[in-house]
């Protein structure tokens, strides 16, 4: 019943996060959910903050499933998305002629490079038992520079018409591509997800790697196919960057994406020590982030304050979900109703009294 | 210590700490033997204090809070906001040295203290607590003023560009000149805050605190440590130090500038790390943060001599990261096997009674 319910909470809080500040958005000018035709595709706001938010909800996915496995952060994802993006960027140039088959080659290339790169982190992570934060610092320090290497020169240019229409619009599909490939992603992560045992094992290694291993799960194995997974979602999530800019800046593609994944999974409501998980909540986490980001933006906030107020919402919102504060607020509100019953009020009173001190009694424990 | 009898030959952090030492001895060798022109000069060895002062203040710092089984990585772009507010206040404020220190310490320890309150005693991942604080700081640096500014008051230049002439370690130059050993005060005070912390973490009750509830919270609990309190500490601490990394940082360059120490949170993560501290907790000797931030700076300074492609540096350092990574978690590992055994030297035998 208690986990229930605090599944319940797991959601809501993200969602009715997002409530508000589309309210907030109604209110500064009506025409918020307005969606506009232009050469035969949907744009507004709405699609814009779906367009937006795709690669940092593709990256929240396999950030999820990492931090539930390994109970740590990759924090070198938009590194590893550099670097299999210009691997991508490598081969297509490289090809000369620019269809669809080489777009594909090359896509399937980059996946190859981003699952080696999970490979590496995993190895370190599972095998080597070292916390994923120090594992993937790594790469975090190194990947740039790797993906300029790569590159060969300074941001290479893909001016072509299939590229620019991934990244924008194809002809005839009235949806921006990005987020139909998020789309297409999701589904596939949650067929993969109801068809494998792999939530499962994932949330069981991350509970308790022991008595996974005595079950019979291999925790090495799971770890390392986790990072795997996030290494296909970073060469995905670098795909749709690198279309979207129409060229590889090695510096600045999805720079600081790693620090809003691991908020959007910890808006989600997962806990970042691993564990029980919901790529629900995480993808929640991940579009609240970027309405917050375009409800700045639209409120005429200055640039440079920006950073702040995003600061200051994250604290309130991980206040409120706090276990502290939450618990201090389901006591109260306990009490409040115990006060109100009015009936049964001398009964009441002393068992309210004895409840105060037990509780009461736990905390002083704590502080001796 | 004499007191408790000692299964181990030698503990996790020291043994740690010892891998650190040899390799940056090693490192620093090889960097004599192949640059001797630049790399024998006691000048180049002090210039790296000097310069880099405000990143092994950082370093302790997140040293201590890594010890304690937190991170904080709010603390590159809290140095950055104490510098600009150091610059503006020198500037345009009071122009006063005195109270642009005292205002450097306020906001490390407002900033501390706040992250500090909400992981301890709320319970809130410190990660993302520490990340919000450093949007926190960048955003309230980029607010406060945009544009690089340099500090023009006559007693902060001559603060900023005095040194402390060492005769003895001076050289005599190729034209028969004599050049003596100057050390900025920066490195002073970093190397103060040294020999402070550990002190304060070996022998203090705090630190036997800290390292206790880094080690196992519950059993922490148990002794009867009060858990919240001592991560509250340090976390304030780390803020304590970051304030003053900050000051330190504005006395090296002079200027506050919105670019000012950005990136420092990994690389003193990495040069905690380096030194021996884990992230998992309990385990660290402060004397190893400086030397953890030393190796990862030698390489840089090793990689600019080369003269090769900058790039080669991130890839260096990376490389020297996950060497030093593998390194210890193998050693660890061994150890946990009961198969890597280290004698003690004689002279520090005694330790164990």
């Amino acid at each position: 019943m208690m986990r229930v319910r605090l599944r319940g909470v797991q959601v809501f809080l993200p969602l009715s996060v997002l409530a508000i500040l589309i309210l907030i958005n109604l209110i500064k000018g009506a025409d918020y959910f307005s969606i506009s035709i232009i050469n035969g595709a949907l744009y507004g706001n709405i699609p814009n903050i779906l367009f937006g938010a795709s690669e940092l909800v593709i990256l929240s996915i396999g950030m999820t499933l990492v931090t539930s496995s390994s109970g740590g952060q990759d924090i070198s994802v938009g590194v590893a998305a550099a670097i299999s993006s210009s691997v991508f960027v490598r081969i297509l140039l490289g090809a000369g002629s620019i269809t669809w088959m080489t777009i594909l080659v090359a896509f399937l290339a980059s996946c190859v490079v981003g699952i080696l790169i999970g490979a590496f982190n995993g190895t370190l992570v599972a095998i080597f038992s070292v916390q994923p934060m120090v594992a993937t610092l790594i790469l975090y320090t190194a990947g740039r520079s790797i993906a300029f290497l790569v590159d060969g020169r300074l941001s290479p240019v893909l001016a072509n018409d299939l590229t620019s229409q991934i990244g924008s619009v194809i002809p005839g599909i009235p949806i921006q591509t990005p987020i139909l490939l998020t789309v297409i992603f999701v589904i596939l992560f949650a067929i993969l997800l109801r068809t494998t045992n792999l939530k499962l094992y994932s949330q069981s290694v991350g509970i308790n790697q022991k008595a996974a291993r005595l079950n019979g799960i291999n925790p090495v194995r799971i770890k390392i196919l986790t990072y795997m997974i996030l290494g296909v979602c970073t060469a995905v999530a670098g795909f749709i960057a690198v279309t979207k800019a129409g060229r590889h800046d090695s510096v600045n593609l999805l720079k600081y994406v790693e620090m809003d994944a691991i908020l959007a999974v910890a808006i989600g409501g997962n806990a970042l020590g691993g564990g029980k998980f919901s790529i629900a909540g995480s993808i929640i986490g991940a579009y609240t982030i970027e309405v917050l980001n375009r409800t700045l933006l639209r409120l005429e906030v200055d640039t440079e304050t920006i950073k702040a107020f995003k600061a200051v919402f994250i604290i309130i919102l991980m206040v409120i979900a706090s276990p502290v504060v939450r618990e201090y607020v389901a006591k109260s509100v306990k009490l409040m109703r115990a006060r109100r019953d009015g009936a049964v009020q001398t009964q009441l009173a002393d068992g309210t009294d004895a409840a105060r001190v037990s509780e009461a009694a736990i905390p002083t424990e704590k502080e001796v | 210590m004499n007191q408790t009898k000692r299964t181990e030959v030698i503990s996790n952090s020291n043994l740690l700490l010892i891998i650190a030492a040899v390799i940056f001895v090693l490192m620093y060798g090889f960097a004599i033997l192949r640059y001797p022109g630049s790399f024998l000069q006691y000048q180049t060895f002090f210039d790296m204090f000097s310069l880099n002062a405000p990143l092994i203040i950082l370093t302790l710092g997140l040293s201590i809070v890594m010890i304690g089984g937190g991170i904080d990585i709010s603390v590159g772009a809290v140095t950055g906001l104490v510098t600009m507010c150091c610059a503006v206040f020198l500037e345009f404020g009071p122009r006063n040295i005195g109270g642009s220190m005292l205002l450097a310490l306020g906001i490390g320890i407002a900033f501390g203290l706040l992250q500090g309150f909400l992981i301890a005693y709320l319970e809130i991942q410190p990660f993302i607590i520490t990340l919000a604080g450093m949007f926190l700081a960048n955003g309230l640096l980029t607010t406060i003023h945009k544009d690089p500014l340099n500090v023009t008051l006559p007693d902060f230049v001559r603060l900023r560009d005095s040194e402390i002439v060492i005769q003895w370690l001076g050289i005599t130059n190729r034209l028969g000149k004599f050049i003596p050993l100057t050390i900025k005060p920066g490195a002073v005070i970093a190397l103060a805050l040294v020999v402070l912390m550990v002190i304060l973490m070996h022998w203090s009750r705090f630190g036997r605190n800290l390292y206790a509830v880094g080690g196992n919270s519950q059993s922490a609990l148990m002794l009867g440590i009060n858990v919240k309190r001592t991560k509250f500490y340090s976390y304030a601490l780390c803020g304590l130090l970051t304030g003053i990394a900050g000051f330190v940082f504005i006395l090296t360059t002079g200027a506050g500038n919105v670019g000012n120490a950005t990136g420092f949170e990994m690389k003193a993560i990495a040069g905690s790390i380096i030194g021996g501290t884990m992230l998992s907790g309990g385990v660290g000797n402060l004397i190893g943060s400086p030397v953890g931030a030393l190796t990862l700076l030698t390489i840089n300074e090793l990689i600019r001599a080369a003269g090769v492609n900058s790039n080669f540096q991130a890839i260096a350092s990376g490389m020297m990261l996950c060497i030093f990574i593998v390194l210890q978690s193998s050693v660890l590992w061994l150890r946990g096997k009961g198969r890597f055994r280290l004698a003690l030297p004689a002279w520090l035998s005694r330790v164990r009674s």
